[in-house]
């Protein structure tokens, strides 16, 4: 499990569950569930036409990624975010259903994109994950205190000059960043399990923001490195145990913080 | 008519398979156009599209152990809505995050469903037609059941209305007024998924969130009232089935592939434009119509 073979592997999941739990500690906090679930698996559209243009699909991936942060943050000014967010969602996933119809013998390789390949990392792929994703990190890093603000307090961050809408697009695109280096690796599905299901249970646990993304990132590497386990010894997909391990975290996180509530009331 | 052979391939009227794409097509536009305007006046996009894409967890479940797919759509996406009633929060945030977590939790089954489906029967396009559809591959048996069940989910939706419209803009009041807010919530997230399920059949569990959101986004922002939103939203639902099914029929001899182009992308595209021509109509000042509770009830 630990052979040359699986190192890779081992670093590349490291990375994006250390990006994942970080970005999606802000998704859940700000409540953009949505915009997390539709850049990473809109994007795979992009990969789709990259494909078709005979490109390298990293290029697809970023430009679809890219322009679903903007068009999201883009409708969003004048639409409730939640249908700004469907329409641009749905009209990535129309071009790449169209894309498919185009290209023979797509299906496969299509179907690792929004599932993953984990287990088939290369080492020239490390690299870019590595580098993009120490570039996302350290933006969220730099942005970490207004992005705070402007999702804990909106009114407040906005009375002190902190711009909300150029936070959220700031925010998008950060996401986006991080989903075109991290879909081929891990596939879409999964990289919305992973940013959503370890930071929601960290939230439930604790509200003090260090910790509970600190929490995040720790449930996140947990959950991939048990899930990478489990899917090396069953031959099942990582996708399928990192939602359901994620699913599990947030449950008893809300059971831990239920049971709290019960015993400080006594 | 020589005009019109150019704008209709010969033999679309004639086409078997096409009158069942667009007797189905109508019947469930209008149900998603018209659950559509309270799923966006409620703020639940969301979980429209969460429950379309549970619902192919379902269609991969029935793939599996040799089911219709159309059984395997409705049971899980009604258990789902169950599920995330039971653990959703009642504030809207709270409420995305327990929806994304069912959905993380769905996809990961929906990828185990069909690791293991592909692993006994080889089919690689298995996974394709459950998230993209096709419209024009319907089993006529199976036409029934879809219509009945779509009817139901449009009855529920009728009949609920009212309450529904003052749940979603004052939970306060209504439940002052002895609405029971959850149940209310409950049976709409279950004709929500039904509804979603269906369209999932036609366009494919993914797209059919622009049946759902697209028309009735469109109708909320070029009319007032939710009647006339509603009959404005199913109108633009069946004309985008309508063009996006004929487009896809004349598309068979377009390049680059000579296959047809998805009705998907048709459809979306339509829907999508029409969004955009509303949205950028409309001044800048006047955000989403939400009607306010007393218009909206004496309206009704």
């Amino acid at each position: 499990m630990f052979g040359p073979l699986m190192i890779n592997t081992w670093i590349a999941a490291t990375a994006v569950a250390v990006i994942a739990g970080v970005t999606g500690f802000f998704a859940v906090l700000r409540g953009s569930t949505f915009a997390a679930h539709a850049i990473p698996n809109g994007a795979f559209a992009g990969a789709a036409g990259a494909s078709l243009l005979g490109l390298n699909p990293f290029a697809g991936l970023a430009v679809f990624s890219l322009a679903g942060a903007l068009g999201i943050a883009g409708l969003s000014r004048r639409a409730r975010p939640d249908v700004a967010t469907a329409l641009t969602f749905v009209m990535m996933l129309g071009l790449g259903a169209l894309f498919v119809s185009w290209s023979t013998g797509y299906a496969q390789e299509a179907y690792s994109l929004l599932f993953g390949e984990v287990f088939g990392v290369s080492a020239d792929q490390v690299l870019p994950i590595l580098v993009l994703g120490g570039v996302s990190v350290a933006l969220i890093g730099v942005m970490f205190r207004p992005l705070m603000f402007s999702s804990a307090l909106p009114e407040v961050a906005a009375a002190r000059g902190v711009r909300a809408r150029r936070m959220e697009l700031a925010f998008l695109l950060v996401m986006a960043l991080a989903t075109s280096m991290t879909v081929p690796v891990v596939g879409a599905l999964l990289m919305f399990s992973l940013m959503i299901g370890p930071a929601a249970a960290a939230r439930s646990v604790t509200a003090r923001p260090g910790l509970a993304m600190t929490l995040s990132v720790a449930i996140a590497l947990l959950t991939v490195w048990i899930g990478i386990a489990l899917s090396y010894r069953t031959d099942w997909p990582l996708g399928f145990f990192v939602g359901v391990i994620g699913a599990a975290s947030y449950l008893s996180g809300r059971a831990y913080r239920a049971a709290i509530a019960r015993s400080a009331r006594g | 008519m020589n005009v019109l052979r150019h704008i209709v391939e010969p033999g679309f009227f004639a086409s078997g398979p096409v009158h069942i794409a667009l007797a189905v097509g109508t019947v469930i536009a209008i149900t998603s156009a018209v659950t559509g305007v309270f799923t966006v006046t409620r703020g639940q996009s969301f979980a429209g599209h969460s429950l379309a894409d549970i619902s192919t967890t379902g269609g991969s479940a029935a793939f599996l152990i040799g089911v219709n797919q159309f059984w395997g759509y409705l049971a899980f996406g009604a258990g789902a809505a169950a599920f995330m009633e039971m653990i959703g929060v009642q504030r809207r945030r709270g409420r995305d995050v327990a929806t994304g977590v069912v959905l993380g939790a769905a996809l990961g089954l929906a990828a185990l469903f069909l690791y293991l489906g592909t692993q006994y029967s080889s089919t690689t396009g298995a996974s394709f037609t459950i998230l993209f559809g096709s419209i024009f591959v319907i089993t006529p048996s199976t036409v029934p059941a879809l219509i009945v069940s779509a009817l139901l989910a449009l009855a529920t939706v009728v009949a609920l209305a009212r309450v529904l419209l003052l749940t979603s803009l004052s939970p306060d009041i209504a439940a002052a007024r002895g609405v029971p807010v959850r149940a209310v919530g409950a049976a709409f997230l279950m004709a929500l998924a039904v509804s979603v399920a269906l369209s999932a059949v036609i366009i494919g569990a993914v797209l059919s969130t622009a049946l759902l959101i697209g028309p009735a986004a469109t109708a909320l922002r070029v009319t007032k009232g939710p009647v006339r939103a509603a009959a404005v939203a199913a109108g633009i639902g069946v004309a985008a089935t309508w063009l996006g099914i004929l487009l896809a029929y004349d598309s068979y001899y377009w390049p680059p592939a000579g296959r047809g182009w998805p009705v998907s992308f048709f459809v979306v595209t339509l829907i999508v434009g029409g969004y955009l021509v509303s949205y950028l109509r409309r001044p800048a000042a006047r955000a989403e119509p939400v009607p306010d509770p007393e218009h909206a009830c004496s309206v009704l």
